[in-house]
């Protein structure tokens, strides 16, 4: 059955690996809903998370592949279920909706969304949550005209209470150490 | 080591020479002109093979590593030259051959601009290289070549491919190597598990029909003779796939044959009836297990693999041991009783018989007049004592050599197994013969992959390699034909060849040789072949429509193997 997955991968931050880790997908013709890049907690050690929908087949044995590229350092997968994730999204809106009438502050307030930035011209919102949350708040905003919109890749944490990859680097050190 | 000044280019002759590189193979050009001229002072140190196309470079170094155990070498220059390695390249990956190759590029100021002679060989080569890097600044150079050497012979071995700019040749630095020996995200290897060997060991203790299979993993490992105390202490009969063809002497009692398409009767259907398949360092490539929901459904599978990415990939593992296959053969045989499975043996002998009968025999023992390519294979293995290093092209030459060739010592059958590269011969012989100077290397080819890398024979005589190229002429892309003969209702689109001759094209390369289409000649031909000290072609003008059988045909199960048409 095919679902959505997380795959998030450590790596270190070398040139070109961002597409030696899209290969992997391409080859196999899935396609990545979601992806973003940044450094994780751990200084040089940058993280992936990859969201992808299909089989739990297919994700291990694309996790699999990853984790044997070269640079990559870790790679896991999770469900939904086990991940507690959110997106962020950027609404632009002509500041004019905001002196006609109060509604666009009460969609705002409801939707637990604030203003970042105020012009003559536009009002910038910014709403976290689920993709289908930042996507019900685009409809609403949008009988004012949402002159710009823009929504981030997911971002994820697994529910699990601990950080793998600081014990599974120490492990792996330890591991390298004894391999002289 | 004292820190010297030296060039980056005379960096990456040092580095090479720091990690024991004896040959290289390549082609010059112009954004690796720096390199050749460090070149030029090495001579004594370091041997240049000029190919003469980039993809015979590839391809030769691929066919000295097959032969060494170590990483072969190739370099080019920008552009087209590292284009052209691609094919070569993308065929180590598939077959996990060690090569490290170098690539010239242009000044990193152009980078990206479309230059003369540029390719993004770095993007172009990622899915196809174990690891690539491209070098900018000259001090790079030893920590790179030093990891790429790593990278490219440990754990499951693999091309890596370094881009070096012409700046950064040109540059200098305080050249200083350190060997590399680890890299944190990479693990080369997992030490075997005890409790994974444990429990293989049961299973194989229990087993009533086992069978194993051995590929490329174990002649990458060494593990030849743990192979072989594993299976004469256990009585399990062993069948080998087209690259781990050679691990396990031809006529050693439990060798049971060939897997896979075109491999033997017995192996193949005793898949089906197997309780238990041993796979050691072989991935359960599409064309050893043909329709895989109906593969092996009766065994239970124990993967001995050293790629933790095989493991489940295809086939579904009862019990993986993951790590290096010596070790962990070496681990399992202690583990294991000492068992014989004399009836189930014989159950393949039997098999054997049924195979002779209605294949080997009309192949080996002809009674039409026209050539077969199987008499020719075998009298060939007989002339040079089943004791050469045999390279063979693809298709039905491969096949078909690969049945009937005989071996006697591991690491003597170099072949391009998972791409399937036609051309791939000629040049891999040349890397094989200077990898093993003193030993006979037939290289087998049909006359369409002949044609693919011809210009090689250039290579051939001006390094006057003593290689003895056997053509197996049917004028035809046999193999495609065949297909086209039994699945595309003899349509042969396509397939024929109007071909040159040959012998005048070696003639004029200076490569002596005769063109043999009577039985009666051929004996003494083969003979003169083996005999003549130098390069030789000997063509052979075999049967126009003769197939390769027995053939699991595709899709079907290995045990719907096809005996005749």
């Amino acid at each position: 059955m095919k679902r959505e997955y997380n795959i998030t991968i450590f790596s270190e931050n070398h040139i070109g690996l961002l597409n030696r880790i899209t290969i992997v997908f391409t080859r196999r013709k899935i396609n990545i809903d979601s992806l973003i890049v940044s450094e994780s907690a751990i200084e040089g050690v940058y993280k992936f998370i990859v969201v992808v929908t299909t089989t739990e087949d297919t994700v291990k044995k694309v996790v699999a592949q990853i984790e044997k590229l070269i640079d990559v350092i870790r790679a896991f997968y999770h469900t939904n279920e086990e991940m507690v994730f959110q997106e962020i999204a950027l609404y632009k809106v002509p500041t004019e909706a905001l002196y006609d009438s109060d509604q666009v502050e009460q969609i705002v307030r409801r939707a637990g969304a604030r203003i970042l930035e105020i012009t003559r011209e536009y009002t910038m919102i910014e709403k976290t949550g689920y993709k289908e949350e930042t996507k019900a708040l685009f409809e609403e905003l949008n009988q004012f005209k949402v002159m710009q919109f823009t929504r981030s890749g997911r971002v994820a944490l697994t529910r699990d209470p601990i950080e793998r990859l600081s014990e599974f680097l120490r492990e792996r050190d330890a591991f390298l150490e004894s391999m002289d | 080591m004292a820190k010297v000044k030296v060039t980056g280019s005379e960096a990456v002759i040092l580095s090479l020479l720091e990690e024991g590189v004896d040959t290289i193979f390549g082609y010059p050009g112009g954004a690796i002109m720096p390199v050749y001229d460090a070149l030029y002072d090495y001579d004594k140190k370091i041997t240049h093979i000029l190919t003469r196309h980039e993809q015979g470079a590839a391809h030769a170094a691929e066919g000295y590593a097959r032969v060494t155990g170590r990483a072969g070498v190739c370099i080019a220059t920008s552009g087209p030259g590292a284009t052209n390695l691609i094919t070569g390249i993308a065929d180590a990956m598939i077959d996990s051959v060690p090569m490290v190759c170098i690539t010239g590029q242009v000044s990193s100021p152009l980078l990206g601009t479309d230059a003369f002679q540029e390719s993004d060989v770095v993007g172009i080569s990622m899915p196809v290289t174990k690891w690539n890097y491209q070098i900018t600044s000259p001090d790079e150079i030893p920590g790179v070549i030093a990891q790429a050497f790593y990278i490219a012979q440990t754990g499951r071995p693999g091309p890596v491919l370094i881009d070096i700019t012409k700046d950064a040749q040109f540059g200098e630095l305080e050249f200083e190597y350190k060997k590399c020996t680890k890299v944190r995200s990479y693990i080369p290897e997992i030490p075997v598990d005890p409790f994974q060997v444990k429990a293989a060991a049961e299973l194989i203790d229990e087993a009533k029909k086992p069978l194993l299979l051995f590929g490329h993993g174990v002649i990458i490992a060494n593990a030849e003779d743990e192979l072989k105390a594993f299976v004469e202490k256990t009585g399990i009969p062993a069948a080998w796939t087209l690259l781990g063809l050679s691990a396990l002497p031809s006529d050693h009692p439990l060798n049971v044959g060939m897997l896979g398409m075109h491999g033997n009767y017995g192996p193949n259907i005793k898949t089906n009836e197997a309780d238990l398949i041993i796979a050691v360092g072989m991935r359960f490539d599409d064309r050893v297990t043909g329709k895989v929901s109906t593969y092996a459904k009766k065994a239970r599978i124990i993967h001995i693999e050293i790629d933790p990415a095989e493991i489940n990939k295809i086939i579904k593992t009862t019990v993986p041991v993951i790590g290096d296959a010596k070790k962990a053969l070496k681990m399992l045989t202690q583990n294991v009783k000492a068992n014989s499975h004399t009836e189930w043996v014989n159950e393949f002998r039997q098999a054997d018989q049924v195979e002779y009968e209605k294949v080997i025999e009309k192949d080996l023992h002809p009674e039409k007049p026209g050539l077969t390519m199987g008499e020719v294979v075998r009298m060939v293995s007989e002339a040079t004592g089943h004791d050469a290093i045999l390279v063979t092209d693809v298709g039905q030459q491969q096949m078909i050599a690969s049945r009937y060739f005989k071996f006697k010592r591991s690491k003597s059958n170099v072949t391009s197994g998972g791409l399937g590269t036609m051309g791939y011969a000629l040049p891999a012989s040349i890397g094989a013969q200077i990898a093993a100077p003193d030993r006979t290397v037939v290289a087998m080819i049909g006359d369409g992959g002949f044609q693919m890398t011809i210009q090689e024979l250039g290579t051939i005589a001006q390094n006057k390699l003593p290689i003895k190229i056997v053509l197996l002429n049917n004028n035809f892309l046999g193999m495609v034909r065949q297909w086209q003969q039994l699945f595309f209702e003899k349509r042969y689109s396509f397939t024929e060849l109007q071909n040159p001759d040959f012998i005048m094209i070696g003639k004029g390369f200076g490569i002596p040789g005769q063109k043999v289409d009577q039985r009666e000649n051929l004996q003494a031909a083969i003979r003169e072949m083996a005999e003549y000290p130098g390069p030789y072609l000997l063509e052979v003008v075999v049967e126009k429509e003769d197939n390769v059988f027995p053939m699991v045909p595709a899709g079907a199960s290995v045990s719907e193997i096809m005996l005749e048409p």
